[in-house]
């Protein structure tokens, strides 16, 4: 196949993909942080006894969760300005990826809060807890520990979901190797590259999301 | 201190179109410590958890110092009084559950004082006092930053124990407190109920333990179908019942 592999060209760019992989940890990290937020809520409402809550926000898990991310990224960055919401390509990205992720981190939240025995909220209200406290003190982390596991596999998942910002040009590690691919033909070295970026970084997240793990992990 | 601490009037409960109980009444006064016993399904752990309004109820009230618990009634028309007042109204009484119910992310003595800063709004030290006193009460001082997963199911209740107890509450309510337990570990939560009736505290116990309810009781109560059976002191009920279903009974609880 008389193909020499170079990555002169790839380590002269490094820099520019390490500066994308900067900026696709900060997209994540903003997105994930406020997809937990709204997740939650959504969670909370898809248990609650009001039919309407529980309606709205499994209405929302629908919509989002069936929607391919790209769709909704191009949705965000082309349609909303002329709904005359005018975002930046990175805040449009983030609230594409903060209301995908909010779906997929609803039914793994939910799941954990059903898995809340019944009886620990009855202990709550016997020694009487309001049910914020209790959902605050009781609820909440004894969800969010046996949730973990889980949520390690989704924030992975939506960490590389990053990548399709570079389809509206948002500067990350995908965006870059393009770009580097484009610059430099040095197309194999480029994504082999751009690849072991990625698999180190989820790696490393991987290995973080275990330590808190078993740092939070109720003692069996 | 004059009076009942608690007035059950008339009290009527149903889950659906079963109706648990059909008008119950019962006073307890100051110091009783009442046993309530029946065969599964006769109402006596549902009627103790209308008393701290872990069940609703549909008819009757229920008084705990002459204040109603968890309906207010108001030109003839019956409200749920809201959370907050109920919320209050749960710490006025304190409840040890049959499957512990301890807090499995939080050690022995943050199960203990979780309600001391929450609900008493305590401080760390005032209530890591307090919820090290009760904690040895129950002879589990030693145990006190372990998490509910290290302890036996003995020590996991008397932990719950001191948690209800630790709030300081008027009445304490004991739902089948022995009977997710190995038989060699009924002993030591019996001894800790039975110390908490020996300083006085106000109790009712719904139990399987026939022994533990004669001995220790100044009342038994017998629910039957809903209704209170048979009720009086229980040397003389467990003698001589007085009605065929309360005989029956007895004759197939096993007194050990």
């Amino acid at each position: 196949m008389g193909y020499t592999l170079n990555f002169a060209a790839v380590w002269r760019n490094f820099d520019d993909l390490l500066w994308g992989l900067g900026l696709s940890l900060l997209l994540a990290a903003v997105a994930i942080g406020l997809g937990c937020v709204l997740g939650l809520v959504l969670a909370f409402g898809r248990v609650s006894r009001s039919r309407l809550l529980s309606g709205l926000a499994g209405l929302y898990v629908t919509v989002f969760r069936n929607l391919p991310l790209l769709v909704l990224v191009l949705f965000s960055f082309f349609a909303l300005p002329q709904m005359g919401l005018r975002l930046s390509k990175q805040s449009s990205f983030v609230l594409a990826l903060a209301l995908y992720s909010a779906a997929y981190l609803a039914e793994v939240f939910r799941g954990g809060l059903l898995g809340v025995p019944q009886g620990l909220r009855e202990a709550g209200l016997a020694i009487g807890l309001t049910q914020t406290q209790i959902r605050r003190s009781i609820v909440l982390p004894i969800m969010l520990r046996s949730v973990l596991p889980g949520l390690g596999s989704t924030f992975i998942g939506l960490f590389k979901d990053t990548s399709l910002a570079a389809a509206i040009a948002v500067p990350e590690l995908t965006f870059e190797a393009r770009k580097i691919n484009v610059e430099t033909f040095r197309v194999i070295e480029t994504w082999i590259v751009a690849s072991g970026l990625y698999v180190v970084t989820c790696s490393i997240l991987a290995a973080l999301l275990r330590q808190v793990e078993a740092k939070l992990a109720i003692s069996r | 201190m004059h009076g009942n601490l608690l007035e059950i009037h008339g009290l009527h409960k149903r889950y659906g179109s079963v109706e648990v109980l059909k008008g119950v009444d019962c006073n307890v006064a100051h110091g009783e410590v009442i046993s309530i016993i029946g065969s599964s399904g006769s109402g006596k752990t549902t009627m103790l958890r209308c008393v701290n309004m872990l069940e609703e109820f549909e008819g009757g009230t229920i008084r705990i110092d002459g204040e109603e618990i968890g309906y207010a009634t108001a030109g003839g028309e019956r409200r749920r009084k809201p959370e907050k007042e109920i919320a209050r109204q749960r710490a006025l009484t304190g409840m040890a559950f049959q499957q512990f119910n301890l807090f499995p992310h939080m050690t022995a003595l943050q199960n203990v004082t979780l309600g001391l800063r929450l609900v008493k709004k305590m401080s760390r030290e005032e209530s890591q006092a307090l919820g090290e006193t009760w904690l040895d009460r129950v002879g589990l001082l030693s145990r006190k930053d372990h998490y509910p997963s290290g302890l036996s199911g003995g020590q996991q209740q008397r932990v719950a124990i001191a948690r209800a107890i630790a709030m300081s509450p008027r009445l304490m309510l004991f739902d089948e407190v022995t009977s997710a337990l190995d038989p060699e570990l009924v002993a030591e939560v019996l001894q800790v109920v039975r110390s908490l009736a020996d300083d006085g505290m106000t109790m009712l116990l719904v139990t399987h333990e026939m022994r533990f309810a004669y001995e220790v009781s100044s009342r038994v109560i017998f629910m039957n179908q809903g209704r209170i059976g048979e009720e009086g002191n229980p040397k003389m009920m467990f003698a001589s019942p007085k009605t065929e279903r309360l005989a029956e009974f007895l004759k197939s609880s096993r007194f050990d």
